[in-house]
């Protein structure tokens, strides 16, 4: 996970990351002299929250901690978009590693599925932003060259078929790989996260991913407080900082809990299969046992856990 | 009394031929429990429902209502004085009831789904089977065994609920929630807006570039 991709412009310096930095000069300095030393630093402007910035990676924090960081970005919410937000981290579940599968013969479109991400992930209002992007395709072929992701017609047009492309949580994620920092890995169920707070803006992974899955977030997200999904968690859909980046993460907060993702439920066609890919049982998997199969780009060896197929 | 040898050597044979099938009896229960899922957490699955379509009981008329609406009659009160015209194939001919009917599912006439014999309200299997209109799947499932197929794996058809049964229930939707059995194509939809974001260059806002 360290390991930095070599054929990416990253500086490989792995014996400095900001955390490093910051115990090591918290221990030459001694704590006062550090602290003043660091005072214009978090002078800055009221964004900089000394909290925030000294905060651990999410994956050292203990369950105290957890509290603690999650207390103070409910806190925020509140001051920033006048909310009671609840933030959760609910574990991998066991035994369990997400798939998706698309239905390409079915899906005509209509981007619901966008739609319900946009408004289960707390997008900002204004891009129309989602993690979920719908091409319209060329029958024929997969050629995105020739695809079209702003048509605005009624759907499905003659002669086209529709790719909805999102993270594709692959099994090998260059994004992963790309990120200098490791905020960004991927979890034992398979779903690639984010650490928000982590994340420092650099866009690496962004240019890394193939299916131009991630996001960064330009501008600080704006969403009138009625439409603010209030059930959030720290790895998925709470609201992002600005200068960080974003990705589907198959609703964490949703699927650990054994329910359905948002874009699934939102589907008027049916055309999307979610399911624990280790269970013989499931409808995931009879999907890849009996349809014709595939993944986006497989020559790049990402190993998708996102399958389209078509009818035959 | 006197054990003879005999007997003596039977018996310890027994014991130990009965000690060594309950080592294996063990064993094979063992490896049973291993390989065998968690039958408790399964056995308490939530139900999968599917919804129930809504029952036929009315049809509209030529006749509106004030606002426009078409009047709307019950089956049963011209069915039942009335009786079919099993020749009839189309909505066509029929001008003064089924004046919403608008028919296009390839070759079926009117009797190949609907049963004459209930007013039209329930149905009729090809075998002349008469069902329930809960289980009008099953009418469906005669001529489109692959989506049937597809549905009964979870591939076919929307939901919403959850993925895995041992946490929660799962609604299921019905052919007739998107497929109207008179006209069962899927209707053309206005897709919802697309994003603004700055890879759709002629909807930028013009603040990033
Ligand atoms: S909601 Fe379903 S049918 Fe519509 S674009 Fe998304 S996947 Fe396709
Ligand atoms: S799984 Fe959730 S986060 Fe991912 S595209 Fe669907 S709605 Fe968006």
């Amino acid at each position: 996970m360290s390991d930095s991709n070599a054929s990416l412009p990253i500086i490989d310096n792995p014996g400095v990351n900001r955390r490093r930095f910051l115990k090591t000069a918290g221990a030459t300095l001694g704590l006062a002299a550090w602290a003043a030393a660091m005072k214009p630093l978090l002078d800055l402007t009221p964004e900089v929250n000394a909290d925030e910035f000294l905060q651990k990676h999410y994956r050292e924090l203990t369950p105290e901690q957890k509290a603690v960081v999650f207390k103070r970005l409910e806190e925020e919410a509140k001051a920033e978009y006048d909310v009671d937000v609840t933030i959760s981290d609910p574990p991998p579940m066991e035994n369990v590693l997400f798939g998706y599968a698309l239905n390409l013969s079915v899906c005509i479109g209509c981007r619901k599925c966008a739609e319900a991400c946009h408004i289960e992930n707390n997008h900002d209002r204004a891009s129309n932003n989602s993690y979920i992007c719908v091409f319209e395709m060329e029958k024929g072929g997969i050629d995105f060259e020739k695809g079209n992701a702003t048509y605005d017609h009624p759907v499905p047009a003659p002669g086209k078929y529709y790719m909805p492309v999102q993270c594709q949580q692959c099994e090998n994620a260059p994004c992963v790989t790309a990120c200098p920092i490791e905020a960004t890995w991927k979890e034992k169920d398979g779903i690639v996260v984010v650490d928000y707070n982590w994340c420092i803006g650099c866009r690496y992974c962004e240019a890394a991913c193939p299916y131009h899955a991630r996001r960064f977030n330009w501008e600080k997200p704006e969403i009138p407080a009625e439409e603010v999904n209030p059930d959030q968690s720290y790895l998925s859909n709470r609201i992002r900082p600005q200068g960080v980046m974003e990705k589907c993460t198959f609703c964490l907060h949703r699927t650990r809990e054994g329910r359905l993702p948002a874009c699934l439920e939102a589907c008027p066609t049916g055309a999307r299969v979610f399911g624990n890919l280790l269970d013989p049982d499931s409808e995931i998997r009879w999907v890849i046992e009996n349809k014709r199969t595939f993944v986006l780009k497989e020559e790049l060896g990402t190993k998708p856990r996102f399958f389209y197929y078509f009818d035959e | 009394m006197k054990i003879s040898a005999g007997k003596m050597l039977f018996f310890v044979g027994l014991i130990i031929i009965s000690a060594i099938a309950a080592q294996m009896y063990a064993s094979v229960k063992q490896r049973e429990r291993i390989v065998s899922p968690p039958q408790a957490e399964y056995s308490t699955l939530f139900p999968v429902k599917i919804n129930a379509p809504k029952p036929l009981a009315e049809i509209a008329t030529d006749q509106k209502d004030a606002k426009g609406n078409a009047i709307l009659v019950s089956c049963q009160s011209c069915h039942s004085v009335r009786s079919p015209n099993p020749q009839n194939g189309s909505a066509g001919p029929l001008i003064s009831f089924h004046q919403d009917l608008d028919f296009v599912h390839g070759k079926l006439v009117c009797i190949s789904c609907h049963n004459p014999e209930g007013y039209y309200a329930d149905f009729r299997l090809a075998s002349g089977e008469s069902i329930n209109p809960e289980n009008v799947m099953t009418l469906c499932a005669q001529c489109h065994g692959p989506q049937f197929r597809d549905y009964q794996n979870g591939s076919h058809g929307g939901m919403t609920g959850h993925w895995d049964l041992r946490k929660g229930p799962r609604q299921r939707n019905h052919c007739v929630d998107c497929h109207d059995p008179h006209k069962p194509a899927f209707p053309l939809f206005r897709p919802v807006a697309g994003p603004n974001d700055r890879f759709t260059p002629h909807q930028t806002k013009g603040t990033h570039e």
